[in-house]
């Protein structure tokens, strides 16, 4: 059992980001950067399903710059076994990461790809279900559990609610929530070690994919803020102005 | 031009996300149909039908349909796009399951979570956790979009519009439903309560979630939590209020033993009024709180809860 994990490179969960004052967009500048938390998770169940002896090789993928490779490196370090890296300077929407992963499935034949829910960057929650949708294969998203049986994969995925259990067909998309596991930190051997792991160098272009953006940015800008009210001394107080305001009765 | 809105059901009725997801489409403007896809889902079909501005429901009824599972729901939805324009979806759970896979079986770039609609191609989200508004035109020809139902007011129910059954297309096989956990059922869903209680980090246990939820009772409101209550175990995640979790603007959201991390307020800060409990007086969500008390939540909400 062969599995892909998608991983996209973020500007770190804790760092504040500034929108450009001419509205074009975010300035990263010299940003932390950071595996989208998502893709960690994902990381982690692939090696999980290794460690487990269910999987038997576990590869990872990126597009973006040769920055890109520090990430790959991360997710070696991690115990993914090899990396495949992506090229392209410029933003790559959802359905063109989609467009690339298909080639990349279609090239490794995994059985499971795992992808993170979404990114934090762009938070588009696409990419896996756009995958899923180009290979014809069915998609396990906002997974919080998965069981590998014979042919078939069930997911226990985060729904409006509560949790909903699904039975998929196998090859399978799956994308991580939260709670399907806690990332490891890798250790300084295995960081090591993941230096000399093998990392593949392609471009959309060798694989035939137009990447080139759907969506045309008109501008970015900061969101409106609130200001802040009153403090009240006590909890009966603050009743009492919840009251006042009709909020509640 | 015409928009197809895909409902959101429990077979029974329309979930107020639909209604919210119809403002949004109204906004883009042209003729707007509904499409109901589900099993036994007469009833929801006919309240569709009675929604304001739409001037046809679409009923597609099918037992793989019962629960929408994405690849049958995708499938239905890309036979119908051909006489569309537009294809609007709520952005639950389920409408960011089942359209980004409509989106490219139609090789379009989907807009996600769209706060505002600013013309038929024009489109404002939110990223970064809600730290920028990017407003994008679509350039595809057809437009599919997911609807921040915590932006639009909800449609009123005034309409009768003509149902019309649709064949359903042959289930694609490739999934099938097992089974569901649902938890809180005795107090209202977080998406749709007028008022919603939530916990952080502060709350220390899950176990003193019990004391929420005492308050929660008296105001017929929702529990929620920050992702850092999630992360610690005290909650599950379908409890957490944020950007990469719910998103939420009831009438009234307490936050108790929050401190206001940007990703939290992303998920609550359109809620109409904010009122905070946290013993840290320089925690951030003080800044956006209407109402902030400076006190020991385990003191606080046992008196909240009698005042109330």
């Amino acid at each position: 059992m062969k599995i892909l994990v998608a991983v996209k490179r973020v500007v770190d969960f804790n760092v504040a980001i500034r929108v450009k004052a001419d509205g074009s967009g975010v300035d990263i500048g010299n940003a932390k950067m950071s595996m989208n938390p998502f893709d960690e998770i994902g990381v982690e169940e692939a090696v999980r399903l290794k460690e487990a002896g269910k999987a038997t090789e576990v590869v990872v993928v990126s597009i973006g710059p040769a920055q890109v490779q520090e990430t790959l490196r991360t997710a070696l370090a991690m115990g993914a076994d090899r990396a495949i890296l992506v090229k392209h300077e410029d933003y790559v929407e959802p359905l063109g990461v989609a467009k690339v992963l298909k080639e990349v499935v279609t090239a490794e034949k995994p059985d499971i790809v795992i992808l993170g829910k979404q990114a934090i960057d762009d938070d588009c929650n696409q990419t896996g279900q756009m995958l899923a949708a180009l290979l014809g294969w069915p998609q396990g998203t906002f997974a919080s559990k998965i069981d590998i049986e014979e042919s078939t994969l069930t997911v226990v995925r985060e729904a409006d609610g509560g949790l909903q259990t699904v039975r998929l067909r196998m090859p399978t998309i799956v994308t991580t929530d939260l709670r399907l596991n806690e990332p490891r930190y890798a250790s300084l051997p295995n960081i090591m070690k993941a230096k000399k792991k093998p990392c593949d160098e392609m471009t959309p272009a060798d694989y035939g994919v137009d990447v080139k953006p759907r969506l045309k940015l008109i501008k970015t800008e900061e969101p409106s803020k609130r200001q802040a009210g009153v403090k009240v001394c006590s909890a009966s107080e603050l009743a009492a102005k919840l009251k006042e305001t009709g909020a509640i009765r | 031009m015409t928009v197809l809105l895909i409902a959101e059901h429990d077979n029974a009725s329309l979930k107020e996300a639909t209604h919210k997801a119809l403002s949004a489409a109204a906004k883009v403007g042209g003729d707007i149909h509904v499409l109901v896809a589900g099993y036994q889902a007469a009833a929801a079909a006919e309240h569709a039908a009675k929604l304001t501005g739409v001037t046809r429901v679409l009923h597609i009824d099918a037992a793989e349909l019962e629960r929408p599972l994405a690849e049958p729901m995708a499938a239905n939805i890309v036979a119908l796009a051909a006489d569309y324009d537009h294809i609007v979806a709520p952005a639950t759970n389920n409408g960011k399951n089942y359209m980004p896979r409509v989106a490219a079986m139609l090789d379009v770039m989907q807009v996600s979570e769209v706060s505002d609609v600013k013309a038929a191609d024009i489109f404002v989200r939110l990223i970064y956790a809600g730290n920028a508004v990017q407003t994008v035109q679509a350039t595809d020809a057809k437009k599919v979009i997911t609807v921040r139902i915590a932006s639009f007011p909800p449609a009123s129910e005034t309409g009768n519009a003509v149902v019309g059954r649709k064949e359903a297309v042959a289930d694609p096989g490739l999934s099938s439903y097992v089974g569901e956990t649902i938890s809180r059922s005795d107090l209202p869903e977080l998406t749709s309560a007028k008022v919603v209680i939530s916990g952080g980090r502060g709350m220390q246990s899950g176990e003193n979630f019990k004391l929420l939820e005492a308050v929660a009772r008296k105001l017929n409101a929702a529990v929620g939590a920050s992702r850092a209550a999630v992360d610690a175990g005290f909650v599950s995640n379908d409890y957490q209020v944020g950007q990469t979790g719910k998103v939420v603007a009831p009438e009234l959201y307490i936050a108790v033993g929050i401190s206001g991390a940007i990703q939290h307020l992303a998920g609550m800060k359109d809620s109409k009024i904010i009122a905070a409990i946290n013993n840290d007086q320089d925690a951030p969500i003080f800044q956006v709180a209407d109402f902030g008390l400076v006190a020991d939540l385990f003191e606080a909400l046992p008196q909240l809860e009698k005042a109330l």
